[in-house]
């Protein structure tokens, strides 16, 4: 009796675990398939520069919009507790670090997973749906390398540009606020504070949150893209989960990175 | 191409293939294909028959069994292995699978230009596509996308993709699903033109017993261009047509069209009697 009903627990536990652990399984080997593929014939380049127009060309307004607001309210904020401490001078190093290391990286891939992780996983879901993917292998193409691999490319070099425009855009904003709105400090102050807080560390840590975000952006858009099943429906399924799923990676990484560099 | 009947194009032992831990989406599938035949499979909807096309050229693998393609077991091979082996079946997909993002001239000329064994020359590329498409009577709409077109015209590109390289084997799924009778029966007229001017064996899967039965009792005559009854000159039964029956994946017939007319078999009898009520 007793060894029926742990056995019957073991089970209920097996089967809760199985469709995850499945599905990590299946993630981890597309994400294989497509980094072996980037070394590997044919390169598909029209459709990276037409990934790469999408995702980059299209996101730069709302990375702009996002990356001036955060400078500007990072300012806002913490004025008043600079004040406190008399230290309203350094403003511009609060913001700067503040951006380079944390907000640009994450908000610039938050814009970007709400805009194209969403689009990858709807298109691909789309054309899984209507058998284009069944199509593609039935006619001599390789899925991955053709629609994946050039989103991670794509995305890849496109990701990190913006945080960097995203950094310098936020940068002008909290400078907006502290010099001719709020008066907390000299302009060239702001901007030398901002310049020489920045250590290497610092901007090593900004570039690299932007490229591996931009793999998980990109590949769980896809995984759950390819995926899709039952129709139209499916298609609307999967693209919450992509975004859902990517932004849940994004700060979990971004916790182990920063914390990888305090260490350092 | 295909000429000499009697060779077996497709072998299917004790295939069956489920997804996770449903019911089997096949079970225990056995059959065979011979150069020069037509198949019809016959099935409710969700009885299986997209995923037995889909198996036949290793879009999907099989839990158990195994699969011959022109006699080749196609489990060891790889995805690059099978692309070669795929470049001599034409399938067209029941949800049609053309690239929206591409015009209807890329769509047809595209498995001439990325089958690996097709060869086919750049300069010839065109002209063939609009071969193709002359032939399913669409040459005015190499410039348009699908999205363009109607359902019944989208089939028909279908049909010119999956009949552009000439292959020996054509899989049509379900060729006639979600069209009105009279685009219906344009579709299985081009289907046979497809059959009887270039010889190809012909499988197709279809919920409709006419659609089987027009496959197995008429021909393209094209001299006339019109489609007419086997008998008509007295050359009957010249190609040979086998039915399947699927039903929940199990296959429940297999024979010629005589012998599926007078199966005992009440759910068999239920497809053959809905032609004539
Ligand atoms: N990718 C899939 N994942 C899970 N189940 C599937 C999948 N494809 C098909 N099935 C199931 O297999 C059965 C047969 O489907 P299918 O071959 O599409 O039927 P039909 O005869 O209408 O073409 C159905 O029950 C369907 O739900
Ligand atoms: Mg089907």
């Amino acid at each position: 009796m007793v060894a029926s009903t742990s056995d019957e627990r073991r089970r209920l536990l097996f089967d809760f675990l199985k469709p995850p652990v499945l599905a990590l399984q299946e993630f981890v080997a597309l994400s294989g398939r497509a980094f072996v593929n980037v070394f590997r014939k044919p390169h598909y380049f029209n459709d990276i520069s037409l990934q790469m127009d999408v995702i980059g060309v299209g996101s730069l307004p709302i990375v702009i919009l996002t990356g001036f607001f955060s400078g500007a309210v990072m300012a806002l904020q913490m004025s008043r507790a600079l004040n406190q401490y008399g230290a309203s001078g350094q403003v511009g190093q609060i913001v700067s670090i503040a951006l380079v290391r944390e907000m640009g990286p994450v908000l610039t891939a938050l814009a970007v997973a709400g805009r194209n992780g969403s689009g990858i996983a709807s298109e691909l879901g789309s054309m899984k749906v209507t058998e284009q993917i069944d199509a593609m292998r039935a006619l001599g193409t390789d899925p991955i390398q053709k629609l994946v691999t050039p989103r991670l490319i794509a995305m890849a070099i496109v990701l990190p540009l913006l945080t960097i425009i995203s950094d310098f855009v936020g940068l002008i904003g909290g400078y907006m606020v502290s010099v001719p709105v709020l008066r907390l400090t000299t302009a060239s102050q702001y901007w030398s504070t901002a310049w020489r807080s920045l250590e290497y560390n610092d901007i090593a840590q900004g570039l690299l949150k932007p490229l591996v975000f931009a793999i998980i952006i990109s590949l769980v858009g896809c995984f759950y893209g390819i995926r899709t099943t039952g129709g139209t429906q499916g298609v609307g399924l999967s693209t919450t989960r992509a975004v859902v799923v990517a932004l849940v990676w994004v700060f979990v990484t971004t916790f182990f990175i920063g914390k990888l560099f305090v260490n350092l | 191409m295909g000429g000499n009947t009697g060779e077996t194009i497709l072998r299917f032992e004790n295939v069956t293939l489920r997804f996770e831990d449903e019911e089997p989406a096949l079970n225990d599938v056995s059959f065979e294909i011979c150069a020069g035949e037509s198949c019809v499979v016959l099935g409710a909807a969700g009885s299986g028959k997209t995923v037995l096309l889909k198996t036949a050229v290793g879009l999907l693998r099989p839990s158990a069994g195994r699969v011959f393609l022109f006699d080749r077991d196609i489990a060891p091979l790889r995805e690059q292995e099978l692309f070669a082996l795929r470049s001599k079946v034409g399938i067209l997909f029941q949800e049609g699978g053309l690239f929206d993002s591409l015009t209807i001239e890329e769509n047809v000329g595209y498995p001439l230009v990325n089958q690996p064994a097709v060869n086919c020359p750049a300069v010839e590329v065109r002209p063939r596509v609009e071969a193709a498409l002359g032939f399913v009577e669409l040459g005015h709409t190499l410039e348009k996308f699908p999205s363009e077109l109607s359902g019944g015209m989208r089939r028909r590109v279908g049909i010119a993709r999956a009949n552009v390289t000439e292959p020996p084997l054509v899989l049509y799924d379900s060729p006639t699903a979600g069209l009105d009778p009279i685009t219906a029966h344009t579709i299985m007229t081009l289907i046979l033109k497809e059959r009887d001017t270039k010889n190809t064996t012909t499988v197709i899967v279809t919920h409709r017993y006419q659609d089987g039965f027009l496959l197995a009792n008429f021909q393209y005559n094209p001299d006339t261009g019109a489609v007419e009854s086997v008998f008509r000159n007295g050359a009957g039964g010249e190609r040979r047509t086998r039915f399947l029956v699927l039903r929940e994946g199990r296959l429940i017939f297999e024979g010629s069209p005589q012998q599926l007319e007078a199966s005992p078999n009440p759910y068999v009898q239920k497809f053959v009697k809905r032609l004539y009520n």
